[in-house]
């Protein structure tokens, strides 16, 4: 079932992790992402690793849901590994034949990927998982403030942003019931040759598409009908306020990439 | 005369073995017969729109059978394929789902599913264009075109063009007006009446399926609670109050006049409290 995708979906909690300040989480994701483009070897992976489970830890997200939000993800993952199983060059052969040849270094390298995407795709979730659509874009408009003196309209951004998250779960359940309705109508999704299955969408996306712009247009009457105009002289119910607890995660931050820069130093 | 349609032991959770489990029907049984009109009513989240679904194979029961003429639906993929188009179903607001660039095209899309061939194609779409009421010239034009109450009738000429045997129906009124409404209740009497088909429609219209139905399935918090006919349904009128249901406005002044001393029967029609009434004058 389409619903049972989770891919970001926000739980509610009241962990550390769900009350830090927006702006720090999201600096925090740039950083850990920075260190894991760092990391290279078993030794800095294992730094990673370690904070990434402390930070699943203290946030109380339930591993299951973290590893359900995965499975849609698994094709591009084994695409990549295999790949670098295939395409890498390495001393130490293992297996060849014809064309193909399968190296130690291949095997390595695709692990490391593996686990790197991974580890990119849970810090990610976590971040969804634990940052409710508005507080992530309130954050977000809140960071790229200063680009708002280059004319980069960053409040309709941030706003554009949070309506598309909200309407995610939306389009999902409506998606949901057009295709139901179109089966009952003998509609099939699941047989068929390729073609077949492209043109047997056509009855989902013209009423999606057109649905998609009711709710469009009604959502700006709306707004509108509410005084929005922009961001302009806005104030926020909400105000950002770095604590105590944000201060400790921007330094656990610097030490965490100092970490693995100094073991790549060293070559670990 | 066996029954059309039979429903033993049907249970369905949803999301089963994750926190959001959540059993939608709980050990159903019922059984329909053949060119019934069955009224399916229930609070919002009984598990009518689940029950529903079953019916027709959209989806698969946890535990226990959907059995059409007899055979379980789920024994063979044929079989499956075939409720499909054997139980036709009109889901809540169905003019959402109109795709297609001209009326015609869009209710000939059920039909060319089945794999007919195009004059039988032709003649189901002409035939249920009429059951509802379409023009020819409304028939090519867009159904984008077309206002709400008449997209709802092109949404359900696509369904009855299948022509199924058992038609059901969620709630196919909301959201219209009294005029609309009436043209689509008799739009359904119609096609029940050329087809001898049998008719199941989920209404919030106590009014509606105390005059049109032959029974009534009460659903309340995924068991069925009553399963008589709208007489027998009704005289129930505190239980069903506490379902959060209704009952019919005319049930409401009878019993109100019986409570004043008047010595009336509870009565579910219009045209029932009208005949009472009278006799009441005559008798006195």
């Amino acid at each position: 079932m389409l619903k049972d995708i989770t891919l970001g979906q926000y739980f509610p909690g009241n962990s550390v992790v769900h009350r830090l300040d927006p702006r720090t989480k999201l600096v925090m994701l740039v950083v850990y992402i920075v260190a894991l483009f760092v990391a290279v070897n078993w030794i800095s992976y294992g730094v990673m690793f370690a904070f990434l489970a402390t930070c699943i830890a203290i946030s109380k997200i339930p591993v299951k849901s973290i590893v359900r939000g995965m499975k849609p993800l698994m094709f591009i993952l084994l695409f990549t590994a295999v790949l670098n199983i295939f395409f890498t060059e390495g001393e130490t052969v293992l297996v060849s034949f014809w064309a193909v040849e399968i190296t130690l270094e291949g095997l390595i390298r695709a692990f490391f990927m593996m686990i790197r995407i991974l580890m990119l795709i849970t810090g990610t979730f976590l971040l969804t998982y634990t940052t409710s659509p508005i507080a992530l874009t309130d954050g977000l408009e809140a960071l790229l403030n200063p680009l708002k003196k280059i004319k980069l309209p960053v409040h309709e951004l941030s706003m554009m942003t949070c309506i598309a998250l909200r309407f995610i779960p939306t389009l999902i359940e409506e998606t949901d019931k057009i295709m139901s309705a179109q089966k009952a109508r003998g509609a099939d999704f699941e047989n068929g040759k390729l073609m077949e299955r492209v043109k047997a969408l056509v009855p989902i996306l013209v009423p999606l598409f057109i649905s998609a712009f009711r709710r469009a247009d009604e959502l700006a009457t709306a707004m509108e009908c509410r005084c929005y105009h922009g961001g302009e002289g806005r104030t926020k119910m909400k105000l950002l306020r770095y604590n105590r607890n944000d201060y400790s995660a921007y330094g656990i931050g610097v030490l965490l990439l100092a970490g693995v820069i100094v073991l790549k130093r060293f070559g670990l | 005369m066996e029954p059309i349609l039979q429903v033993q032991n049907l249970t369905h959770t949803y999301s089963a073995g994750t926190p959001f489990e959540h059993t939608a029907l709980e050990n159903i049984n019922f059984s329909v017969n053949r060119g019934e009109f069955i009224g399916i009513i229930g609070h919002t989240g009984s598990g009518k729109s689940t029950l529903m679904q079953h019916l027709n194979g959209l989806l698969k029961p946890s535990s226990g059978q959907i059995l059409l003429d007899g055979k379980d639906i789920w024994s063979d993929k044929k079989l499956t394929r075939q409720a499909r188009f054997r139980v036709g179903l009109v889901f809540q607001y169905p003019e959402y789902q109109l795709f297609e660039e001209t009326v015609y095209k869009d209710i000939a899309f059920g039909p060319k599913n089945m794999g007919l061939d195009k004059a039988e194609i032709d003649r189901r779409v002409r035939q249920s264009a009429e059951f509802v009421g379409l023009t020819e010239q409304q028939l090519q034009s867009s159904p984008f075109d077309l206002s709400g109450g008449q997209k709802r009738r092109v949404a359900i000429a696509g369904v009855i063009a299948m022509e199924p045997e058992v038609l059901i129906l969620d709630e196919p009124t909301a959201g219209l007006d009294p005029v609309g409404r009436e043209e689509i209740l008799s739009n359904i009497q119609r096609y029940r009446q050329a087809k001898n088909a049998t008719i199941m429609m989920v209404s919030h219209s106590m009014n509606d399926v105390a005059r049109l139905t032959d029974r009534l399935l009460v659903l309340n918090g995924s068991h069925i609670a009553m399963n008589g006919t709208p007489d027998e349904v009704f005289c129930h009128a505190e239980e069903l109050e506490q379902m959060g249901l209704d009952i019919p406005e005319i049930t409401r002044v009878f019993l109100r006049l019986r409570a004043m001393g008047l010595p009336v029967e509870p009565v579910y029609t219009m045209e029932q409290g009208v005949a009472a009434l009278k006799k009441l004058k005559e008798g006195k």
